[in-house]
């Protein structure tokens, strides 16, 4: 039976939401080992090992992986891979960051961002910005792959009941260094596993109008907020909060797109939310064509009332 | 310091992609191509740092068909100094691709090789962090700032929760994100002064790399298509329908 070993990602001291994806598309390869490397990281692996369906937990303590540096991590996940036949990781920035190092060390290709799995090889994958839905076979003898969150059902954190084993290896590959982080706190949920989102695009014109306009309609909706690359670019807001191609996969419940003329790269990121609502002024936006519900209309007027009316 | 930039030839972004009728892959003929955004910005960083007075020489690579020389012929009109082919028509996937980009570095020793995150074609955010690992190099992926001081590199990254600032030592690896620089458009002149710089043409089998796939592609297909829905005459009809849906 296939062994996998898939990333749990963390801060140190909880679990991410997106491991729980990936251990759902890891179970259907085989039997779910997991990796916490980490620092002062045992209460995430005891999380971890909670979660369901989970068998061991190989946990890495160690100052040199506080901060997942991919030179770091990669020459022990290559250890573990010795006896393990798949590593499976989140797409997430760490995830991105550190599986093809591992996969080009131990010399097979990676396949990125699986939607599927159709085989005990075989997966499906998005290219194109998500226009062209690839099926494909690896010839490898060990996998690599990084995980799509919206893909694949969450795993239940709670059920499991792993054994921890701690694990050492790697090190500090004396190659680089984590000097700082600059990472936003918010009160409001996180866009990758939201139920509600709603982004503002280029239309909002400065960081105090997208402010003024958006915020108070997502904390109506309890939503999490989203921005085109425009937004992000003129720097309405942080970079995280791109949705695309290249910015965050999402697939909420609801997705309200307000200013946004709906590029095939904004789209790659959205377009399988349950439910797409567009409020644009001009009635050929692209954004309608994938759009359940579209509202025509200023959007200075429309989402203050939109607000105010709900 | 002499920095490496490996540019792809791909589809122009804004070209909707359409899927062959047979499965087999993307339509690309009589389509638009162009380089891969993520190498322009890639380039031009190059560009950056050689007028800082950083980096002395900058090359381009390209693995890919004998069109790929107007993809290297751009860079050139860009800034870069010179070019090298390495021709093959096959699809090279980012494995195969490193390995060559490792034999490049090998002969040329950059100080910097910096690529694009991301090939907006395949869209698999591999080959520097693959490259970085054949050559035992640190890697600064999705760099939105890159500064290089003395014999390291700080590279500030575009992470899911905000930005991380790393340190790395030199020779490195970077993957550029959007936000990292604007590039620029190449003047008539240059353009015409490109044509005559530099461009050697190789083949994978020069750095010994076999381009073979160990990726079967079975089946491409249309994703599900999402058909439009309504359009609501106003706000009231709005709210009544997002009351439907329950989320308020
Ligand atoms: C390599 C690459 C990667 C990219 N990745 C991404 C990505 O990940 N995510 C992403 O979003 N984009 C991405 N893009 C950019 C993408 O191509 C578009 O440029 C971008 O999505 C446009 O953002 P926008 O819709 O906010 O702006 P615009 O296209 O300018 O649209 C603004 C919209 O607002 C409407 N509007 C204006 N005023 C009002 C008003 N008062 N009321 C109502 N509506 C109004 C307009 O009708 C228009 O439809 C990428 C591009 C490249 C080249
Ligand atoms: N065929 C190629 N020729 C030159 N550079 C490439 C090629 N394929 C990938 N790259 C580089 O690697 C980056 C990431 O590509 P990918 O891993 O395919 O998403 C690109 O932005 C390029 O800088």
């Amino acid at each position: 039976m296939t062994k996998t070993l898939v990333w749990v990602e963390h801060d140190n001291a909880t679990v991410k939401d997106a491991t729980l994806s990936t251990v759902t598309a890891a179970a259907q390869l085989g039997e779910v080992h997991l990796l916490v490397a980490g620092s002062g990281a045992q209460a995430v692996a005891d999380a971890a090992a909670k979660i369901a369906g989970v068998g061991k937990v190989h946990l890495a303590d160690s100052p040199a992986f506080a901060n997942a540096l991919a030179e770091n991590v990669a020459p022990l996940i290559v250890e573990l891979m010795a006896s393990h036949d798949a590593f499976v990781a989140p797409a997430t920035s760490n995830g991105k960051n550190i599986a093809p190092r591992v996969a080009a060390l131990l010399d097979v290709a990676q396949v990125s961002d699986i939607l599927s799995v159709e085989g005990p090889k075989t997966f499906t994958r998005p290219t194109y910005a998500g226009n062209a839905i690839a099926t494909v076979e690896s010839s490898d003898a060990k996998l690599v792959i990084t995980v799509r969150g919206t893909a694949f059902a969450k795993a239940a954190s709670e059920g499991g009941s792993g054994a921890v084993e701690a694990v050492s290896g790697g090190g500090d590959a004396g190659l680089s260094s984590f000097v700082s982080a600059e990472i936003a706190k918010s009160e409001r949920p996180e866009l990758t596993s939201a139920k509600v989102i709603v982004s503002g695009g280029r239309a909002l014109k400065d960081g105090p109008t997208f402010e003024q306009v958006i915020f108070p309609l997502a904390d109506k909706l309890k939503a999490a907020v989203g921005a085109s690359r425009a937004a992000v670019d003129a720097g309405y807001v942080p970079n995280d909060y791109q949705v695309g191609q290249t910015g965050k996969i999402v697939a909420p419940e609801v997705y309200i797109a307000v200013g946004i003329s709906g590029a095939i790269q904004h789209l790659a990121g959205m377009k399988d939310s349950k439910t797409i609502i567009a409020i644009n002024k001009d009635e050929d936006a692209p954004i309608f064509q994938v759009a359940d519900l579209g509202l025509v209309a200023d959007l200075f007027t429309a989402v203050p009332e939109l607000t105010g009316k709900l | 310091m002499k920095i490496l930039v490996p540019v792809k030839r791909v589809i122009d972004y804004n070209v909707k992609p359409r899927v062959k009728s047979d499965g087999t892959g993307v339509d690309l003929a009589n389509v638009k191509m162009s380089m891969n955004p993520f190498d322009e910005i890639a380039v031009e960083e190059a560009i950056r740092l050689k007028e800082k007075g950083v980096a002395t020489e900058i090359v381009a690579v390209s693995v890919g068909p004998a069109k790929a020389q107007e993809t290297l012929r751009t860079a050139l009109a860009m800034g870069a100094d010179r070019a090298i082919l390495v021709q093959t028509d096959d699809e090279v996937e980012p494995l195969a691709v490193a390995k060559i980009l490792k034999a490049i570095a090998e002969e040329e020793t950059p100080g910097l090789v910096i690529l694009g995150k991301q090939a907006i074609d395949d869209d698999s955010n591999q080959t520097g962090q693959m490259l970085a690992a054949l050559l035992g190099r640190p890697q600064g992926t999705f760099a939105s700032e890159v500064t290089v001081e003395g014999d390291s590199v700080t590279v500030k990254r575009e992470v899911d929760g905000g930005l991380e600032t790393v340190k790395l030592s030199l020779p490195a690896i970077v993957t550029t994100d959007l936000r990292l620089n604007e590039p620029r458009y190449a003047s008539l002149p240059n353009i015409m002064k490109a044509k005559s710089k530099p461009l050697a043409t190789k083949a994978p089998a020069d750095y010994g790399v076999d381009t073979a796939p160990r990726l079967k592609t079975l089946k491409v297909s249309e994703p599900p298509v999402r058909s439009a829905g309504i359009k609501v005459a106003d706000v009231d009809a709005l709210v009544a329908k997002i009351k439907e849906l329950g989320i308020a």
